[in-house]
């Protein structure tokens, strides 16, 4: 066990944890956060999917020692129910889930995308989600969402 | 800090002003005599026994007679209805409400809905197989109940005002004077806080489609919000004070059986708590998830081999020569005489594999079991089954245990949500602490209830004019255990690996002859044919000569309802073999399928799927080159378990002839499932369940070796991505307000797969009999064309 100091959604949060455990466990365990999910522990799927420095990462395979000096945010550190992100109001706008559980794959990996190719083709976002799993298949909302956020994006 | 309940019972604490209530200290009085329901007697586990003895909304096994048991009303006018049918993903949450508020007449916002939850809500055994619109949405039941109940209100409010019950008008809440509207009595003045103390009136009113407000429009979901932001509790999301972490381990095999699991190989891990072994049952408990982990990876566990597998590429042939249990659904006698005297016989072979749920999240429950008293927090389907046979599992009394049904994953029918949840009783009740499990996403491909495998002949004799005189169905497909019930919890892994045996198998052939009038709910009769059994006729089709034979042989695997369960494998190989029929007889496949039915709902889903997709007639194959990309287009439609939905879709697509890549440019889907309540929702759920269809019919397919199932993660099991191009999807609602309302989550991807195979037939003039219609499989099809 190790005492480390993580950057979480703007907050410093200390935890004293084993410093091999993936970030995922830290995230959901013990901070009980709730955006991030375990959905393979594979880095397949994308459910765990957060920030780190703007980067989309794979929490799940993401040793927590290796993000002591990032900045870390989940889906529930972008904006909250009453303010949402532009992308989470966009999701929402669409009703662009089902049972949701994807949510963080999908929305984190499009954001970190969109943040650094404000100009993305639809092909280009495509490309950027081809390893993110919705099992529900919302993927037509899903686009939609994204591509309405992104349109938003490049007026601002 | 309320975060152990459920979202549900969490917002309805809020709403009666309890919000500061804790989980465990809650007060269930409290939040009952706020929502005005009946209390009865309820034991419940662990710290909740410091309020037992009071306890929970009444409820008296399946779906409940009382008024009370659905419906209450405060004082402050707020309604709380009770439901055994979940939201998991597919909107029933929202438009249950859209229902109460429309059947009450009060504001969508003032109703709370309390779903699944064996101390409160009715026994309303599973919410699956597209049966919550027709159970909840009709003459029984929650609606039943909300109108029963405003009809009360109004009664009550004529006595009140001693106003005749003709004059009055029920709205927002309130009962008041047609002619003198300021005259007016809040339902909260008239029951709030109350008992209403009646049965269900199966004579009550409901609101005529025509009439309504807040059904048929597009409420959002309410749940939308806190899944977009991070803050929707998922039964993954369950954290109990004191809660440890279990892992199973299952064996490396079906049919594997343990021989020793040697603790000393984890004892002093971090973390551990303890080793769990019963019969084949193995787990381990430890202080957090990632040492549970560790610790279920180090046990050193030694396994005799199960019995050797049959190989997968024989199971077609395979599941031929077994034993069997032999149904006879329709058999007119004369088929075979029909046949050989045909002026044309078509015959051919269609395959179906298992697949299976793949829930994106694996599955995970959190149990407290505390002496004989135990709480489940589970993302089940069936709360009462699950409570039944979890208390057999734990040697408790059923009313001993409750099951609270919090969201896990989409499940699309039987995941792993049931076994993971006698997983985590299980371990709690070794260690007496709450325990939350979730599966590796090994343990929840490797051993779920897959959809099952179907091999299906088919042939028809037709007349000289090209006619379809005769049909002849025989299919084996393979099963073992299914949904647990209220009785057979060996019918998922964990139930077996306890020593508890699946439902028994029993081979019966020949099947009897039928006397039931034909009962179409697995789809397995083609829509074409008349379905007579004695003088009834339930067939939506013409064809009067017909048999329908089905062998159910044994599955080495667990399988279960998938999705449209046997409906989408029979649907593929009816809908592909009428349009190879269409094509020999040189007919448009629309026009060939409208001769052939006689069902006015189906054939008008045909019609305006034709017409969105401005369907130009003409035979398939359509000529084209053999090489390069070429396009066609295909059809097909489905009578939904018989009568719970009606479906048609078209679908364009590109075939890549050097490849076999095949790429579906459009889908066009027409759905009738009566009256529409929550349109977007409709939509939701067809380009969903068009989406998923297109995943099974062009990647997913169980796999295994001599041994083990090898599909088990997402690089040996294939599921589109959301990187995958997605066709174009026009969804065509058919709204039919005079109608009984169906069922719609399951109707467009019971098409999907035939309509994809038709299309390629049009594009290529080459006809793909097997599931899933992968790039190798199309490309050497093309390659042996002739």
């Amino acid at each position: 066990m190790a005492a480390l100091t993580l950057r979480v959604n703007g907050r410093a949060r200390n935890v004293d944890v084993d410093p091999a455990t993936p970030l995922l466990f830290v995230l959901s365990d013990d901070l009980e956060l709730r955006g991030p999910k375990f959905g393979c522990g594979l880095g397949q799927c994308g459910s765990c999917t957060v920030l780190s420095n703007g980067q989309a990462i794979r929490s799940c395979i993401t040793p927590v020692s290796t993000v002591t000096s990032a900045d870390i945010v989940t889906l529930e550190g972008l904006g909250t129910p009453e303010k949402p992100h532009p992308i989470q109001q966009a999701f929402i706008d669409e009703q662009a889930a089902q049972c949701g559980f994807c949510l963080s794959g999908v929305m984190l990996t499009a954001k970190a995308f969109l943040d650094r190719n404000p100009r993305a083709t639809d092909e280009q976002i495509q490309q950027a989600l081809s390893n993110v799993l919705c099992r529900c298949f919302g993927n037509v909302r899903m686009l939609k969402a994204i591509r309405s956020y992104a349109a938003k994006g490049v007026r601002a | 800090m309320t975060r152990a309940l459920t979202p549900d019972a969490r917002q309805a604490l809020a709403r009666a002003g309890l919000s500061r209530a804790t989980s465990r200290g809650f007060s269930r009085r409290s939040f009952l005599k706020g929502s005005g329901a009946v209390i009865v007697t309820f034991a419940s586990a662990g710290v909740m026994d410091r309020m037992s003895g009071v306890l929970a909304q009444g409820i008296n096994g399946a779906s409940s007679p009382q008024l009370d048991s659905w419906i209450a009303i405060a004082a402050d006018g707020t309604v709380t209805a009770y439901t055994g049918k979940c939201e998991f993903g597919q909107g029933l949450y929202t438009a249950q409400m859209q229902l109460v508020a429309e059947e009450l007449c009060v504001p969508f916002d003032r109703v709370r809905l309390v779903q699944c939850d064996t101390s409160m809500t009715p026994d309303q055994g599973t919410t699956s197989g597209q049966q919550s619109h027709p159970a909840n949405f009709n003459r029984t039941n929650l609606a039943l109940a909300a109108a029963t109940a405003r009809e009360t209100l109004v009664r009550l409010a004529s006595s009140q005002l001693g106003t005749p019950a003709q004059d009055l008008v029920a709205k927002d809440g309130a009962v008041s004077v047609k002619a003198t509207p300021s005259r007016s009595v809040s339902y909260g003045a008239l029951i709030g806080g109350r008992k209403f103390d009646l049965q269900l009136d199966p004579k009550a009113a409901r609101r005529h489609p025509r009439e309504w407000t807040v059904l048929g429009t597009s409420v959002p979901r309410v749940d939308m919000r806190a899944m977009a932001t991070g803050q929707f509790e998922f039964v993954h999301n369950v954290r109990v004070p004191g809660m440890l972490h279990g892992r199973v381990v299952r064996p490396p095999s079906p049919g594997a059986t343990l021989m020793n699991a040697d603790e000393s190989s984890v004892r002093t891990m971090p973390g551990f708590v303890k080793l769990v072994v019963k019969n084949n049952f193995v787990g381990v408990v430890a202080e957090k998830p990632w040492q549970a982990m560790q610790i279920a990876e180090k046990l050193r566990v030694t396994w005799t081999p199960g019995p050797r597998l049959s190989p997968q590429r024989d199971a077609y042939q395979q599941i031929r020569k077994e034993p069997s249990t032999d149904t006879l659904l329709v058999d007119s006698g004369d088929v075979d005489k029909a046949l050989s005297s045909a002026a044309t016989v078509l015959r051919a072979t269609y395959h179906h594999p298992y697949q299976m749920h793949g829930s994106i999240g694996s599955s995970c429950a959190v149990a407290d079991v505390q002496g004989d008293k135990a709480t489940i927090w589970s993302a089940t389907q069936s709360v009462f089954p699950t409570r039944n046979t979890t208390a057999a599992i734990l040697g408790v009394k059923p009313e001993s245990v409750r099951v609270i049904y919090t969201r896990g994953a989409g499940c699309y029918g039987i995941n792993g949500a049931d076994t993971v949840s006698y997983d985590a009783a299980v371990l709690s009740q070794a260690v007496a602490k709450p325990v939350r499990v979730q599966l590796s996403r090994k343990d929840e491909m490797a051993w779920e209830n897959y959809g099952n495998l179907f091999a299906i002949d088919q042939r028809v004799g037709l007349d000289a004019s090209g006619a379809i005189v005769s049909w002849d169905y025989e299919a084996w497909s393979a099963a073992k255990g299914g949904r647990p019930g209220y009785n057979t919890p060996g019918n998922v892994v964990t139930g077996t690996l306890l020593g508890l045996n699946p439902a028994p198998f029993n081979p019966r052939t020949p099947a009897p002859a039928p006397t039931q009038p034909l009962n179409n709910n697995l789809n397995t009769a083609p829509s074409y044919i008349a379905g007579r059994v004695g003088t009834s006729q339930n067939g939506a089709g013409v064809v009067r000569s017909e048999r329908v034979l089905s062998h159910r042989v044994r599955s080495p695997f667990f399988t279960g309802p998938l999705r449209a369960p046997e409906r989408l494998q029979n649907t593929f190989a009816h809908e592909c073999f009428m349009d190879e029929v269409a094509a020999h007889v040189k007919a448009d496949p629309v026009a060939y399928r409208l001769r052939h039915l006689n069902h006015a709902r189906l054939s008008g889903a045909i019609r305006a799927a034709a017409k969105a997709a401005n369907w130009q007639a003409r035979p398939s194959p359509k000529p084209a080159s053999a090489a390069g990309t070429v396009n066609g287009r295909g059809i097909a439609c489905v009578c939904y378990e018989g009568d719970n939905g009606y479906v048609a879709m078209i679908a364009d697509v590109d075939v890549n002839q050097g490849t076999g890549q095949v790429h579906v440019t459009r889908l066009v889907v027409a759905q009738d499932c009566g009256p529409i309540s929550n349109p977007d929702g409709m939509r939701n759920q067809i380009e969903g369940g068009a989406i998923q269809g297109m995943s099974r019919a062009l990647g997913e397919m169980v796999t295994w070796d001599e041994e083990k199932v090898t599909s088990i993660d997402w690089r040996t099991y294939r599921s589109l991505p959301l990187g995958f191009a997605i066709p174009r999807i026009e969804s065509v609602l058919i709204n039919q307000p005079d109608e009984e309302a169906c069922g719609t989550g399951e109707c467009s991807i019971t098409v999907v797969a035939a309509a994809i195979g038709n299309a390629i037939f049009d594009a290529t003039g080459v006809r793909i009999r097997e599931v899933p219609f992968t790039p190798e499989r199309v490309k050497a099809a093309l390659g042996s064309r002739t």
